[in-house]
C-alpha cells in the first residue's frame, strides 16, 4: 500500500531574503549608510540621472556606486568616469534581479575594492550608497535588497501606460521618477494618466518629473534624496 | 523569465526541508500562490520541470500549485473587496487608503513523499 508522508512548511519562498534584507538595512542604518535602490527597465537612463545627481551631491555627501548587470562594466565605468566617485560593477551570474544576499555580497566585494586602492577602510564611510539593480521592470520588484528607499525611473518613450503593465514595480516604489521629459513632445505621454495610474496603484509614492539632459527637476530629485537621507536610523521599512 | 529566480528559490528551500528532515527523495511539493504575486503557474510549472533537475532530491517532484484569491482592506469604510477587480482603490467610498489582505503569496505550502512499502 502506498502511504504519504507530509511535511508542512508554510514558509513564504521570500521570507528569508526578507529576513536578510531587514538585517543589512539595520547594519547600514548603525553604520548612517543611506542605501539608495534604484530601478528600472533598460534604457531608461539610470546611469545618466544618477550621475547627474551625484555631481550635484558630492560637495556635501560622500557618495559610492554600487552597479548590478549581466554582462559588462560599462556603467560603473560611465558613472566614475562623469563623477569620479568610487564605483563598483556587480555581475550577478544572469539572474534577473539582486536579493538581500548579492547586495550583502556586493558590499563587501565594495570594501574590498575600496581598501586595495586606499580610498576607504568600510563603507561606513560613505553617506549615501546608490544600487543600480538590473534594468527589468518585473523581478527586482520581487527581492528586498536591504536598501532603505526604492525608486523607479520611468522614461518617457516607454510610455504612460507602464504602471498598468508591471503594477508591482510602480507599487514598492518610494519614489517613482519620469525621466526623458525633454523628449516629451516627441510621445504620445499623458503626464495626468501617468499620475493617474502610479497613484491608484501606490498612493503613497512621491513622483518627479525629471530631465537630466536639461537639468530640469533635478534640484527636486537632489532635495528628495536629502530628505530621505538623513538620518538613516529612523528610517523604518514597516508602514 | 521572472518564474525562474523564484523556482531557483524554491529548489533551494526544499532541498534544506529535506536534508533537517532526513529526505534523499521529494516526490511533490505545494506551493499557494496569490492571485497578484506576478507568478504565473504554467510558466512556473515550466521552470520547475527544467530546474528541478539541478539537484538529486528534487529531479523526480511534482509541483503541485493551489492559488489564493487576492483580497484587499479599506482603511477608511473597514470593507473588504477584490483586488484583482479595484486595484487599490475601495469600490465602496472611493478611498485609497487600502491595503492588500492576501493574494501576494508565494508560499511552499508543505513537501511529500510516497512511502511504497
Amino acid at each position: 500500500m502506498s502511504t504519504v508522508k507530509v511535511i508542512e512548511v508554510h514558509e513564504s519562498v521570500f521570507s528569508s531574503n526578507d529576513k536578510t534584507a531587514a538585517l543589512l538595512r539595520e547594519k547600514l542604518s548603525e553604520q548612517k549608510v543611506f542605501m539608495l535602490n534604484v530601478m528600472s527597465s533598460p534604457g531608461s537612463g539610470k546611469t545618466t540621472l544618477l550621475s547627474k545627481a551625484i555631481n550635484m551631491l558630492k560637495d556635501e555627501y560622500k557618495i559610492g556606486v554600487m552597479d548590478v548587470d549581466i554582462e559588462s562594466s560599462l556603467d560603473a565605468q560611465k558613472v566614475a568616469d562623469a563623477t569620479g566617485v568610487p564605483s563598483i560593477q556587480i555581475h550577478n551570474g544572469g539572474l534577473c534581479h539582486i536579493d538581500a544576499e548579492m547586495t550583502e555580497k556586493a558590499i563587501e566585494e565594495f570594501e574590498k575594492v575600496l581598501k586595495d586602492d586606499a580610498k576607504s577602510n568600510s563603507i561606513a564611510d560613505f553617506d549615501i550608497l546608490f544600487l543600480e539593480n538590473i534594468g527589468n521592470l518585473v523581478c527586482p520588484a520581487e527581492f528586498d535588497t536591504g536598501a532603505h528607499r526604492s525608486m523607479m525611473i520611468l522614461s518617457v518613450p516607454e510610455g504612460d501606460d507602464k504602471p498598468l503593465k508591471y503594477p508591482l514595480m510602480f507599487s514598492v516604489c518610494d519614489l517613482v521618477v519620469i525621466s526623458k521629459t525633454d523628449t516629451m513632445k516627441f510621445f504620445d505621454f499623458n503626464e495626468k494618466r501617468a499620475i493617474e495610474n502610479i497613484k491608484r496603484l501606490n498612493p503613497k509614492a512621491d513622483i518627479l518629473f525629471v530631465s537630466a539632459k536639461t537639468g530640469e527637476g533635478m534640484n527636486e530629485f537632489c532635495e528628495w534624496i536629502r530628505a530621505n537621507s538623513t538620518n538613516p536610523r529612523n528610517i523604518c521599512k514597516c508602514e | 523569465m521572472h518564474e525562474l529566480g523564484v523556482t531557483f528559490y524554491v529548489v533551494r528551500d526544499v532541498k534544506k526541508v529535506a536534508e533537517e528532515n532526513g529526505i534523499d527523495r521529494i516526490d511533490f511539493v505545494t506551493l499557494e500562490i496569490g492571485e497578484v504575486s506576478g507568478v504565473i503557474n504554467e510558466q512556473l510549472t515550466d521552470c520547475w520541470n527544467w530546474a528541478r533537475k539541478k539537484e538529486k532530491v528534487t529531479e523526480n517532484t511534482e509541483l503541485i500549485i493551489e492559488n489564493l484569491e487576492a483580497v484587499s482592506f479599506c482603511e477608511c469604510c473597514q470593507r473588504e473587496f477584490g483586488t484583482i477587480d479595484y486595484g487599490k482603490t475601495c469600490p465602496y467610498c472611493g478611498g485609497g487608503n487600502t491595503y492588500l489582505l492576501r493574494g501576494n503569496e508565494f508560499n511552499i505550502k508543505e513537501i511529500g513523499v510516497y512511502d511504497n512499502t
